[in-house]
């Protein structure tokens, strides 16, 4: 699969995102202390805005989260999934590092994202 | 027309009413008028009397106007007394010997306060309250080096406010010695009493009931310095007032022949003619059916009644209701018809809460079901309703029983509403819901909302779901802890007070020493502005670049759309031309809409993220900074015109509330802080609302904390009067100081002083005593605030690096997303 270069890994903030243009979509990409990288929509969808990248990053129990900077709404960094709301999932994008410059996959990942229970019906 | 001679003994507030009457219906000019005041002033509003300390003036409290006095109109003769009356002649001996005649004479003389002849009344230092004289007699003596304790005789009305003042002109220590078993038996019965006793306990005022004094004990000075009781207990007064009862001035008369009553009082029939022809008696002087009035309504209806009556309109004076609402020390009382009824014959109905100190008793005939009177404290909603049907004005509504309820209680505390009652309107979760989550295992606020999502849109009712959470827990037997997420086991104050110790600079070091994981969207900011309130560094240096809520991290607001609102500094509230100009140039250049904030200065909204340096860079150059809208930090400081313009304005409020932005601006706090200045009692600014108000004085300024506007209004409490702006300043840097120190995130002035034991007496204790010693270092911390405040916007524009961040994408600087626009009365807004 095809991939997008970001930038220079060491322009990326620590613990924060900065957005990015993939294939005409708006990407996330966060670069945590302790190394690992992670890309998800930056549209936020509880917003309907393109704002992920400017939110706070942090982990509830040992998952890397963002908190969306308008209502706080957080997102699995690594699966998309929301915390606050069951029924609302981001995309993934795979995000590597190659020869010191962030990648970022040209199309989203499809994670298997765990239906709400009572949305089942 | 034959003209008649009207004399007027004593200009107080009911002498100066019937006077105004008078002239009033006088169009024809049949009455000269002679006004005969001891006092050295026009009269003035005795009621209000105690605001006087607050700061409002004598100019302020003056019922006659100015210029009336001078018009001559009305001859008025103040600081002299009428001795005596030779009632066949018609005349009166003035003190300075003069003698005047009369056609018509009234006596409006008022009352005198009553001393409790206990040995020792005498000494120095003991007062009366009464007149403005008194009061300034009071302040001086209260204010004297040395005086710390103050102690009223009598635990009514005046006596409470009379302990309300000592309380605000400074002294710690005030007591009030009340024989009675509770205060004011006689309008509020025993419920009422005691509740009453518990507001004054929770106002700081120590209130001492069946008790009785045994005599004062004067100190080296010579002055009073204790007051022994007759079981040996000694309370210590550095001043002492007397407010034991009022009893009518009816001297005059005595000595002039006159009849009066048993107990007192010039005797008047419903005519108010008093035993002598053409002299007639008013107010609180005059005795009416066997009953003396000491209350102002009774007196102004009896000068109504008279003042119609000489200008051939008589009708008869049937005497008075005395119902009355007050506000005691803040305290909403109310007493109506009957108040006090009891016994076999009257049925009642109570409510008594005592946690929100409410009282309310309905008297009823027990055989009719008929409301007879009842008191009200702490909450006097339908005061109105209730009198107007004891006194068969109103019909009794069916559902009586219903009012008893107060309708102005506060909201109750989430842990005692019912399972039904709405706590997250947004998600609709009901209280039920979130007791049911806390009862299946959720022990944290995140738990709570992934649960139920309640508090996952605006956020409003989070501190509500924090409060229920934690109460259901304790019901429950679960220890509440105070930490502040999953990673920190620390309270805000606890992780402030280890930074502060171990001087850390970084997250990572707070993080690797006392926290776990990779921290959150609560503690981050936590932690970012502990560190801005102790360093005052750039706060996007470094690691804390990652602590900064979007705001912060942006300098600017985020909008609802994802674009930012600029709103530039705009110290009290004051601009100049062009720079009003410059913003309005802005604001077109960038297609900005523009709006004036609540908090009187101007917000530019719709800016896109890669626009804020630019406009940011046209702000500065205008000579404007950043207005720190964006942070947890101080916010405005309002201010009216003041004194520069204002014909009221004692003080200058704009040039003090600059002063005051300048220093704090940009001080990170726990929550936002906003401040007003007013330059007088009027209060324009509305200070009162804010965390900090200030409210100028004839002699310096009075300071109020605690207030606050938002979610849940709450008045700032008085804090200290009169201060020079020396002493101002000092006082609101180590509040501020010690507010930062110790208050939870997100915690208003209001709501930590409401947390804090002992409240406003403690934290007096701390910044104005000194009892914990650290005076010096809260000082210190204002000091290097403001000693190292640099403007983030001007640190941004200096430095590239600083500055890449605005751009929306890394990899296509060229790109930005563009948010549907609509127009709306002529400008740009979110579609
Ligand atoms: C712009 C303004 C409304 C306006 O157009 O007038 C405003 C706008 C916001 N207010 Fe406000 N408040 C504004 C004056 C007020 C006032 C009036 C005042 O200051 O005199 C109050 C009530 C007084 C008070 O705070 O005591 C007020 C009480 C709040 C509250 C409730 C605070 C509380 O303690 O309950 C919030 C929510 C919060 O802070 O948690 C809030 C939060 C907000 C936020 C920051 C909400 C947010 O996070 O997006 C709004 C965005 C500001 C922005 O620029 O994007 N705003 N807000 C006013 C800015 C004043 C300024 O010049 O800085
Ligand atoms: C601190 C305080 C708070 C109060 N609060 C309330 C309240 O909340 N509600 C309420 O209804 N009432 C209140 N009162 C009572 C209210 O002030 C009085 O009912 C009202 O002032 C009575 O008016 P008056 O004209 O009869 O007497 P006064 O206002 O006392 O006026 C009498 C005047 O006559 C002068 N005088 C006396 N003898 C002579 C003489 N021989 N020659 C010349 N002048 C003479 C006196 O110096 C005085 O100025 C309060 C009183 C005080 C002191
Ligand atoms: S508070 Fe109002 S009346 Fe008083 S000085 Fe200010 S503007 Fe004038
Ligand atoms: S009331 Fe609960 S989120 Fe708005």
């Amino acid at each position: 699969m095809s991939r997008v270069r970001i930038a220079h890994i060491d322009s990326l903030p620590v613990d924060r995102g900065v957005a990015a243009v993939v294939s005409g979509e708006y990407v996330a990409i966060f670069r945590l202390a302790d190394g690992e990288l992670a890309a998800i929509d930056h549209l936020d969808p509880c917003s309907n805005v393109p704002v992920l990248a400017r939110g706070l990053v942090g982990c509830v129990d040992g998952t890397p989260v963002v908190a969306s900077p308008l209502h706080k709404q957080r997102f699995d960094l690594r699966t998309g999934r929301c915390l606050d709301d069951p029924n609302v999932s981001v995309r993934v994008w795979r995000v590597e590092v190659i020869d010191q410059t962030v990648t970022v996959a040209a199309e989203p990942m499809t994670v298997a994202v765990e239906p709400p229970a009572e949305s089942a019906a | 027309m034959e003209r008649r001679h009207v004399l007027v003994v004593g200009n107080g507030m009911v002498g100066q009413r019937f006077v105004d009457r008078l002239v009033a219906a006088d169009d024809g000019g049949e009455f000269d008028i002679t006004v005969i005041g001891e006092e050295s002033r026009p009269a003035y509003d005795r009621v209000a009397l105690s605001s006087w300390f607050e700061g409002r003036s004598e100019a302020d409290l003056s019922l006659v106007d100015a210029s009336f006095v001078g018009s001559g109109r009305v001859d008025y003769r103040f600081g002299r007394t009428v001795d005596t009356i030779d009632t066949a002649a018609y005349t009166v001996l003035l003190d300075d010997g003069t003698v005047l005649g009369y056609d018509e004479l009234v006596l409006a003389t008022g009352s005198f306060p009553f001393v409790p002849p206990i040995p020792g009344h005498d000494i120095d230092g003991t007062f009366v309250y009464r007149t403005l004289d008194d009061l300034a007699d009071i302040k001086r003596c209260a204010q004297r080096d040395g005086c710390t304790s103050g102690l009223v005789i009598g635990g009514g009305l005046l006596g409470l406010e009379a302990a309300n003042a000592l309380r605000a002109l400074g002294l710690d220590d005030v007591h009030v010695v009340e024989m009675a078993p509770y205060p004011m038996p006689a309008q509020l019965g025993e419920g009422g009493g005691r509740m009453l006793a518990r507001w004054v306990d929770s106002l700081g005022v120590q209130l001492h009931c069946g008790v009785a004094p045994d005599h004062f004990e004067a100190g080296a000075s010579g002055t009073v310095e204790r007051l022994v009781m007759s079981d040996g207990t000694e309370y210590p007064c550095d001043v002492v007032i007397f407010s034991a009862g009022v009893r009518p001035r009816d001297q005059v008369a005595r000595d002039s022949g006159i009849d009066v009553g048993e107990r007192g009082g010039v005797m008047v029939d419903d005519t108010l003619a008093t035993s002598a022809p053409n002299v007639w008696a008013i107010g609180e002087v005059a005795v009416h059916r066997e009953r003396v009035y000491g209350l102002v309504a009774p007196g102004y209806e009896m000068a109504a009644a008279l003042a119609a009556r000489f200008t051939g309109e008589p009708g008869d004076y049937a005497g008075s209701d005395l119902s009355t609402k007050l506000k005691l020390l803040g305290v909403d009382v109310a007493s109506f018809g009957q108040s006090n009824a009891m016994g076999d014959d009257i049925d009642e109905i109570v409510y008594n809460d005592p946690v929100n100190r409410i009282f309310r008793r309905f008297a009823l005939d027990a055989a009719t079901g008929r409301l007879l009177g009842g008191a009200l404290v702490g909450d006097v909603s339908g005061y109105e309703l209730l009198t107007a049907v004891t006194l068969g004005q109103a019909t009794q509504p069916d559902d009586l029983p219903a009012y008893i309820l107060p309708a102005s209680i506060r909201p109750p505390d989430e842990g005692t509403l019912p399972d039904g009652a709405l706590l997250c309107s947004c998600n609709a979760v009901s209280v039920g819901t979130i007791r049911g989550a806390v009862a299946e295992g959720c022990t944290t606020v995140s738990e709570i909302k992934e649960a139920t999502c309640a508090g996952t849109s605006c956020g409003g009712c989070v501190p509500g779901v924090t409060t229920l959470v934690r109460n259901e827990l304790q019901s429950l037997g679960v220890e509440v802890s105070n930490a502040l997420c999953e990673h920190f086991d620390h309270s805000r104050k606890e992780l402030f007070a280890l930074v502060r110790f171990h001087r850390y600079r970084t997250w990572a070091e707070v993080l690797s020493n006392h926290g776990t994981g990779r921290g959150c969207e609560i503690c981050r900011p936590t932690v970012a502005s502990i560190l801005a309130s102790l360093s005052n560094g750039y706060v996007l240096d470094g690691d804390q670049s990652s602590l900064q809520d979007t705001n912060d991290h942006h300098l600017a607001n985020m909008q609802r759309n994802g674009t930012y609102s600029v709103i530039p500094r705009v110290p009290g509230g004051e601009i100049t031309p062009d720079q009003l100009i410059a913003l309005g140039l802005i604001a077109k250049d960038f297609d900005l809409y523009v709006k004036i904030t609540g908090g009187q200065r101007i917000d530019l909204l719709g800016a896109q993220m890669h626009d804020l340096p630019g406009i940011w860079q046209r702000v500065v150059d205008a000579g404007m900074e950043s207005g720190h809208a964006y942070g947890k930090a101080l916010r405005t400081v309002k201010s009216c015109v003041g004194s520069v313009w204002c014909r009221y304005g004692v003080q200058d409020s704009v040039g003090m509330a600059i002063d005051l932005e300048n220093r704090y601006r940009g001080l990170r706090s726990p929550h936002k802080l906003k401040m007003g200045v007013s330059g007088c009692t009027r209060e324009c600014a509305e200070a009162q609302s804010k965390d900090v108000g200030v409210i100028a004085t004839e002699s310096g300024w009075n300071l109020y904390v605690g207030g606050n506007g938002g979610r849940s209004p709450r008045h700032a409490d008085l804090f200290a009067t009169d201060l020079d702006d020396e002493t101002l300043v000092r006082t609101i840097d180590r509040f501020l100081a010690y507010y930062i120190r110790t208050a939870d995130r997100l915690q208003r002035t209001s709501v930590w002083l409401d947390s804090l034991d002992g409240g406003l007496e403690h934290v007096r204790s701390v910044i104005v005593d000194d009892e914990l010693g650290i005076c010096d270092e809260l000082d210190a911390d204002i000091a290097l605030h403001v000693d190292t405040y640099e403007c983030e916007w001007r640190a941004t524009l200096n430095d590239p690096e600083r500055l890449s961040h605005f751009v929306e994408f890394v990899n296509a600087p060229e790109e930005n997303t563009t948010p549907v626009w609509i127009q709306e009365r002529g400008q740009r807004v979110p579609a």
